[in-house]
Formats: structure tokens, C-alpha cells, sequence
């Protein structure tokens, strides 16, 4: 996928944002079989209420994985070279999240251009669920 | 709880078979629709072949058994939390690939925790190396054992 123009990028970039209005359970489903996570606490009430949790959440790497298609959409499939997340507060079904993050550094690494970034995850009262980082190769 | 006699303990190499149902399968997961994932054509003129989600690696996770992952004998599923994951790339992972993961344990620290009590962070590491012998990919992931099972 075309890389992202090292010369025309600044310091402060935001990455286009992707809003996910309203995850669900069965999302956390899909993300279980596709990842092989079956972790009871994304898909078995019985087992969080014992835990004493109110209801299933999301895996953690779920959102992380919408988060990374926020990036490869932004930087191109294929560019991204470090990719980190930090997990904070969960995501519950129903929750609206909004993945973006911005340009911090532009750098030259292992004889390409990249540049460095700070990443989020929002829910819709404005709590991070994830802080990440990346960097990515540019043209 | 893990403890830090397993820093530094390596699991068995496990091999990982990069096969394109997976891969579309977790694409659809995560939301993505890019037809890099879903066209071979398209793909293999863009990128040489069909790439991988930022975070496929996760998936080895869940199917290595004990002896590929050192140092999560003895945690309680209830109280555990993944408080951190970093993928780093060197090299394209393509569809079609056999890699070969390692995983160490990095680190195992105690913490004070806030909503769960004292916690345990086992930190590990797994190297991924391709057919051709080639580093691609690290992925450090954090664990995190609470004290307690962490309410909402």
C-alpha cells in the first residue's frame, strides 16, 4: 500500500479517526474465534457475575486491532514497524469508541524515514481505554 | 503467581503457519475491510504478498501450550489482566509463511495495584523468525495478576 509522504507530514499530524458506534457482544464473539482469546470474561456471563464483574468486556486486543486499522489505514498495510498498547479502562458493550492518535517525531531508523506517533482509544465519555505508540515507515 | 525464578526460563520453539482464512477471519474481527487482506491479485502486486494485521501475532498466543510459554503456570484466570502489548516488525510476514516463535520470560515484578490489590506483571518476549531464517517480528506482551478479581 503507498506509503505516506515523509516530506509532507508535520509534527502534529492527527491520524483520521475510527469511530466503532457501539460495540457488542457478539463482536467480542467474532474477536474470539478469530484470535483464539476465550477468555470467559469477553463472552460468558455466568463467569464474570461470579467474578464479580457486571458483564462481559471486550478483549483488551480487540480494540487494539481497531486501533491498528486506524494506523494501517492512515500509514499503509505494510509501514507499520513498532506497534504498542497500553490498556486502561474497559470497553463495555455498547461503548462508542473513537481510535486516532498523532504525528510526535520524524525520524530516519535502519535507513528509512519514519515517523513516531502517540496513539488513543476513547469510549464516549471521553475515558482512554487504550494509549499506545507507533512508527512507521514513510516514502 | 508466577515468581521471578522464571526470568530468563525460554519455551519450545513453536511453529506458526501464516494461512489466509485466519488472516481474513481476523481482518472481519477487527473491522478492517482492506482488500490487501482479502485480494491475493492485489496484494501480491502492492506488497508481494498477502500481509498481516498489525496484531495476527496475538493469535499464537492462544493455542501454544504450556511448554511454548514459560511462566504463566499458576495464575488465576480470574484475576488476570493484559496490561500491555508491543509488536515490533523488521521484515513483511506474508500468508503462505512458516514462522518459528520463541518465547522468554523478560521479567516478573510485584506492584502495588490500585482497584485490585497487590499484582504480579510477568513480562514476556516472543521472537518470530521466518522460513528463510530471517528475524520478523518481537511481540512483548505484560501480564497482569491482581490480587484480587478487579471490579468494575
Amino acid at each position: 500500500m503507498a506509503k505516506l509522504k515523509f516530506d509532507s507530514i508535520k509534527v502534529g499530524d492527527e491520524i483520521p479517526k475510527f469511530e466503532v458506534a457501539g460495540v457488542m457482544r457478539p463482536d467480542f464473539v467474532r474477536y474470539a474465534g478469530a484470535s483464539g482469546d476465550f477468555v470467559p470474561l469477553h463472552y460468558d456471563q455466568t463467569f464474570v457475575e461470579m467474578a464479580g464483574i457486571p458483564t462481559v468486556f471486550a478483549q483488551g486486543m480487540f480494540t487494539a486491532g481497531l486501533l491498528s486499522k486506524a494506523v494501517t489505514d492512515y500509514v499503509g498495510v505494510g509501514n507499520v514497524r513498532r506497534f504498542q498498547v497500553r490498556f486502561a479502562t474497559r470497553v463495555w458493550p455498547g461503548d462508542v469508541v473513537t481510535c486516532t492518535g498523532k504525528v510526535t517525531n520524524k525520524i530516519e531508523k535502519d535507513g528509512e524515514k519514519q515517523i513516531e506517533g502517540d496513539l488513543i482509544v476513547l469510549n464516549q465519555k471521553g475515558e482512554p481505554a487504550i494509549r499506545g505508540s507507533f512508527r512507521a515507515a514513510c516514502a | 503467581m508466577a515468581d521471578r525464578s522464571a526470568v530468563g526460563k525460554t519455551g519450545k520453539p513453536f511453529k506458526m503457519h501464516v494461512d489466509w482464512s485466519k488472516v481474513r477471519e481476523f481482518a472481519r474481527a477487527i473491522k478492517d475491510p482492506n482488500p490487501l487482506y482479502f485480494d491475493p491479485e492485489l496484494a501480491k502486486k502492492e506488497l508481494g504478498g498477502i500481509p498481516v494485521p498489525v496484531t495476527f501475532l496475538q493469535t499464537s498466543a492462544f493455542w501454544t501450550d504450556e511448554t511454548s510459554s514459560p511462566g504463566f503456570g499458576g495464575f488465576d484466570l480470574r484475576r488476570i489482566l493484559h496490561g500491555e502489548q508491543e509488536f515490533e516488525f523488521f521484515k513483511p510476514i506474508f500468508v503462505g509463511d512458516t514462522l518459528t516463535g520463541v518465547s522468554k520470560v523478560a521479567d516478573v515484578l510485584e506492584k502495588e495495584g490500585g482497584r485490585g490489590g497487590k499484582m504480579t506483571l510477568l513480562i514476556t518476549e516472543t521472537e518470530y523468525t521466518n522460513q528463510k531464517g530471517e528475524k520478523v517480528a518481537i511481540a512483548r506482551s505484560t501480564l497482569i495478576e491482581t490480587g484480587q478479581a478487579v471490579k468494575a
